[in-house]
């Protein structure tokens, strides 16, 4: 009985750690395969030069155009996101804050919203562009990307939010501060590293999205000047490319994924980081 | 300076009202535009003939959604298949046995994981996942397969899941008092005896919850499914042969959509068809674990 007790024990231990650890294993292999086949083809061209000969057949060039479209709609969904998030956030933890069951049932309607795929996103995004008359662009292209990463920017922000000492708004209060007051220079301002990770989070996943933009942003050579011009993005970058039958092609898929890694390594882990140092700091 | 303060603080209250009413909205907004689309769609057929069905044939004007709808599921389930023991173990070591070093390594992997993008899943399962199952796993079982398979897709999509679900029942886990597994291990249980008795029972409805969480996220998912799934309208139960998911033909057909009459509406009404489910699902579930985190 003691016996098999201890088998049991041993066995259910090597299980679960082989579960963790082949997380770190899946890690390494998607990077260390994407990196591989990013950087053989990574090459200076690739990145100051738009494809030569269409995106599909042409060989030559690189991938200027879907990093220059990438980055405008990945800063304008954000700069959009922050704007209806942040307030909202805020709002959720400053005027409701005596209403926990409103509070409640905000913070639960934004999380299933944030369940939606964004394949949902883009078909809405479409139809709104058509209802609208406008037609593939940039400017629709951010603004459905940006309807995708606001729940990320209210809930990240509102989570941190939520956390501040209630002493804390009672005293702004008690001085005498109005609720906006409250809300930017207290509030906000106790709650920045949160809202920094909110902001990156979101940057992160409206940069990697690529069904949304699919219906709304379009695929062009051009680096796009205007709103109104279709604009070229990364991931889609590497969905097009690597269909095609030209190696060459494939190779610009395979560098705009490893460039598109990188970015988003970077804001995960500065996201990370201000996180950290959000809890290290502030007061509790 | 007292009517600026006051302004500012009215302006500041309509902005913050207004972003939030905008974004508690905006899935009835999503919804209602979607259906409106799909309004023709359900005046040639009706709901049950538009999902049972299995004839597909959009120039002709038939629409039958049911070989999509099986493929979802059937990649759906499969992945969930290979990622849900993989997240419970992985939950249950991470929060009951692992030593401080390793979980601090281990944060950053998941949110790294949670990260990648879903098209980065895609070319990953391209290169690795479609030749292993057509040229390794395939030939191993004697199947003749390009790789581009219902398989392919579900170990992919489990991938995807592994980050969000795990995330989860971490969550989950760390909702369970100290003090009751205290108590088991002062009775003369072992650790193992310990999580197997309380934590997992105790925790039953989030764990339940973040599976099915887990489900509909990946029900929705898109191009890194459609990138090794083959895109074959077809029914089948074997997993060596291609799918065609609900997400990859609303993605696949939309430049072809304007062309074809009633087609649009098809694709939106697939859209709402993901809405509506992924969004029932998500609310049940979510409910589910406020419940229990109240508690």
């Amino acid at each position: 009985m003691k016996k098999r007790k201890i088998v049991e024990e041993i066995i259910f231990r090597i299980l679960t750690g082989i579960a963790s650890y082949s997380l770190i294993v899946i890690l390494c292999l998607i990077i260390i395969i994407i990196f591989i086949k990013g950087f053989n083809a990574l090459s200076l061209d690739m990145i100051i030069k738009t494809p030569k000969g269409g995106y599909y057949y042409g060989g030559e060039g690189g991938v200027l155009n879907a990093i220059v479209g990438s980055l405008y709609i990945a800063f304008g969904a954000t700069l959009i996101a922050i704007l209806i998030g942040m307030p909202a956030a805020l709002y959720i933890n400053v005027h409701l804050v005596r209403y926990r069951r409103t509070q409640n049932t905000i913070r639960y309607f934004i999380d299933a919203l944030w369940g939606i795929p964004s394949i949902v996103y883009g078909a809405f995004g479409f139809t709104l562009m058509l209802f609208l008359g406008m037609s593939a662009s940039l400017l629709a292209g951010i603004i459905t990307v940006a309807l995708l990463i606001t729940p990320i920017v209210i809930r990240t922000f509102d989570e941190v939010l939520s956390t501040i000492p209630k002493g804390l708004h009672e005293a702004s209060l008690a001085l005498g501060s109005t609720r906006a007051e409250m809300a930017f220079k207290v509030m906000f301002k106790q709650g920045f590293s949160g809202f920094i990770t909110a902001v990156l989070l979101a940057f992160g996943r409206g940069i990697g999205d690529a069904a949304s933009v699919l219906f709304t942003a379009g695929y062009t050579d051009l680096v796009p000047t205007n709103l109104d011009e279709p604009a070229a993005t990364l991931p889609l970058a590497i969905f097009f490319q690597l269909g095609s039958p030209i190696p060459e092609v494939r190779e610009r898929a395979y560098a705009s994924a490893a460039i598109l890694t990188i970015i988003i390594l970077i804001s995960s882990l500065t996201a990370r980081f201000f996180s950290q140092k959000y809890s290290k700091s502030n007061l509790k | 300076m007292i009517l600026k303060r006051v302004i500012f603080n009215s302006l500041t209250g309509t902005w913050m009202v207004a972003s939030l009413v905008i974004i508690l909205i905006l899935p009835l907004i999503i919804g209602v535009a979607l259906y409106i689309k799909a309004i023709p769609l359900f005046d040639l057929q009706s709901l049950p003939q538009l999902i049972g069905s299995s004839n597909w044939s959009p120039t002709n004007g038939d629409f039958g959604f049911w070989p999509f709808i099986f493929s979802s599921l059937y990649v759906t389930i499969l992945s969930f298949l290979f990622s849900a023991p993989v997240c419970l173990f992985a939950a249950i070591h991470l929060t009951q046995f692992a030593s401080q070093r390793l979980i601090h390594l281990m944060h950053p992997v998941i949110d790294i994981l949670a990260g990648i993008p879903s098209v980065i899943y895609g070319m990953w399962g391209i290169i690795v996942i479609v030749p292993f199952v057509g040229d390794v796993l395939a030939p191993a079982l004697n199947i003749k397969t390009p790789g581009y398979s219902i398989l392919a897709g579900g170990i992919v999509l489990a991938v995807m899941c592994i980050p969000y679900i795990l995330n989860m029942l971490i969550e989950t886990f760390k909702t369970v008092p100290l003090g009751l597994k205290e108590a088991a291990l002062s009775l003369g249980a072992t650790p193992w005896e310990s999580v197997k008795h309380i934590i997992i029972k105790k925790s039953l409805p989030g764990i339940i919850s973040s599976f099915g969480l887990g489900i509909a996220k990946a029900f929705g998912e898109t191009l890194a499914v459609m990138m090794v799934v083959g895109n074959m309208v077809q029914l089948t139960f074997n997993p060596f042969e291609a799918g065609y998911p609900l997400p990859a033909l609303i993605a696949n057909n939309y430049g072809e959509m304007l062309s074809i009459p009633m087609y649009d509406s098809a694709l939106m009404f697939a859209a709402l068809t993901l809405l509506v489910v992924i969004l029932i699902i998500n609310l049940i579930f979510r409910y589910f674990i406020y419940k229990t985190q109240k508690q």
